[in-house]
């Protein structure tokens, strides 16, 4: 991925900005131009909390190019507690530990890197609320 | 104005190896490395955690403690010799990951295990001077020590985290006196590109770690005016479970002061994290009116201390955050030494 692209989307991986339209509250996360509820275009950055629970989840075992050495790593669909939903890697749980329901907080992650010398990618990951 | 910490927090990957796997893959006697070392196991990092991933973790939980605005932190300091890029800050992605950014000025430290103290003392020093609002001071490491080295069994991971201020109402903590110690001694080092670092061997000792930490606690005895028995908790530097317990009966402290931080046995040698961590251990845990000495260590070779009173706001702002012991002893997940060998990238991997 090219430094630019990731850099654009740095306010969703770093800070959890989502928009919330200003007529009907509906909140997207990625934000969008249009509120698909209301179609309203005004919106107000919302920063999303950390904590969610699983509501689907699988298994990679043959990864893209990028994800090679991770593999094989789980993947989940959260729905935070602010009602949306996001798809994240889920870490530091066992793959016999998943589960639907699996309360999870987001954590600041290293996603991928550019070979030895490139970029390196962060953004979040869903781990297991511990206790 | 009294200025100190208005918010702490700390941060601990979740694996774990013990002395024994390591001690099994090199032939070594793992029961005299427990006993030279007092280290029963370490922590370790995954493939996604880094320098930058522990300083965020542990910045958000000083942040839920102090409960202010980050876009009123002045400055990010992110003290390690573990940074993920040789040329490129952290500070500038967990202040962006905070929010901190853009009014906001920032620097990468490096000074061995010292530069999380640095940080703590320079965010100190701005908020003290009155040129920022508050300062945010980390200490993080991902540490590798060379296969089959001494070092290998401590290395550890972890991060601590301490926002500075001088809100009356916020503070935590107040800085009283702080003294730094410091001489070019060459006991620890790793050149340009090198992936392990050297050290001087039994050299780390007493020219360097235990002259360098004495002489900035009598210092810090010295200016504030205060004796070993005036503390409640002491904190140092910790690369081993022995050095902090020696030099503290050195000094004079009892091992009553010095257990509460002193979190090496189990965790390991978080390098810049060190002494920050056992601090953050200490502040969920004591009461008001409680003093508090840490001093540091960074070879190559510097000391900074610290002494500390803690405040009422102490109690009220503990379970914001996950408290460190908690951390450090619960969810924990062991693993083997094949494991920890591609965790830390010590197997060469094909083009």
């Amino acid at each position: 991925m090219p430094p630019a692209r990731a850099w654009r989307n740095y306010p969703q991986l770093y800070r959890l900005e989502a928009a919330r339209c200003t007529k009907c509250g509906t909140v997207h996360f990625p934000p969008r131009l249009v509120c698909s509820h209301c179609r309203n275009r005004s919106f107000e950055t919302f920063r999303l909390g950390r904590t969610g629970q699983l509501v689907s989840y699988t298994v990679i075992r043959t990864p893209s190019a990028e994800f090679t050495g991770q593999a094989p790593f789980a993947v989940g669909i959260v729905e935070m507690d602010d009602r949306v939903r996001l798809t994240a890697q889920v870490v530091d749980v066992g793959f016999d530990e998943l589960r639907v329901g699996l309360p999870v907080r987001l954590e600041f992650r290293r996603i991928s890197a550019e070979g030895e010398s490139g970029v390196i990618h962060y953004g979040y990951k869903a781990a297991p609320v511990r206790g | 104005m009294a200025a100190g910490i208005i918010g702490y927090g700390a941060h601990i990957p979740r694996r774990r190896i013990k002395v024994e796997e390591i001690a099994k893959v090199w032939g070594a006697d793992a029961p005299s490395y427990k006993k030279g070392l007092e280290l029963r196991e370490k922590s370790v990092p995954g493939l996604d955690e880094d320098t930058i991933t522990l300083s965020v973790e542990a910045a958000r939980n000083a942040l839920a403690r102090a409960q202010i605005d980050p876009a009123e932190i002045g400055a990010v300091y992110v003290g390690s010799e573990s940074h993920p890029y040789a040329v490129k800050p952290s500070g500038t992605t967990v202040a962006e990951a905070l929010g901190a950014t853009p009014d906001c000025h920032c620097a990468d430290l490096e000074f061995a295990c010292k530069a999380g103290s640095e940080g703590m003392f320079v965010a100190y020093g701005l908020v003290k001077a009155g040129l920022i609002k508050y300062g945010l001071g980390i200490g993080a490491d991902t540490s590798q020590g060379a296969p089959g080295d001494a070092l290998e069994y401590s290395a550890a991971a972890g991060a601590a985290a301490f926002l500075m201020g001088d809100d009356d109402d916020k503070l935590i903590a107040s800085i009283d006196e702080t003294y730094s110690f410091m001489t070019d001694t060459p006991d620890f080092w790793r050149r340009e590109h090198q992936f392990y670092p050297s050290h001087g061997g039994r050299f780390t000792g007493e020219p360097a770690y235990f002259r360098t930490v004495t002489g900035a606690v009598r210092g810090i005895l010295g200016k504030s005016g205060m004796k070993p028995a005036d503390f409640k908790y002491a904190i140092f530097h910790q690369p081993n479970g022995k050095f902090p317990k020696r030099v503290g009966k050195m000094l004079g402290f009892t091992m009553e002061q010095i257990d509460t931080g002193r979190l090496v046995p189990t965790l390991g040698n978080t390098y810049s994290g060190s002494s920050p961590l056992g601090l953050t251990a200490v502040l969920d845990v004591a009461e008001p009116g409680d003093r508090v000495l840490m001093c540091s260590y960074g070879s190559g070779a510097g000391s900074d201390a610290f002494v500390f009173t803690v405040r009422p706001r102490v109690r009220e702002t503990r379970d914001l955050a996950p408290r460190t012991r908690w951390l450090l002893d619960e969810h924990v997940r062991y693993i083997e030494y094949g494991e920890y060998a591609k965790l830390r990238r010590k197997i060469r991997m094909a083009e």
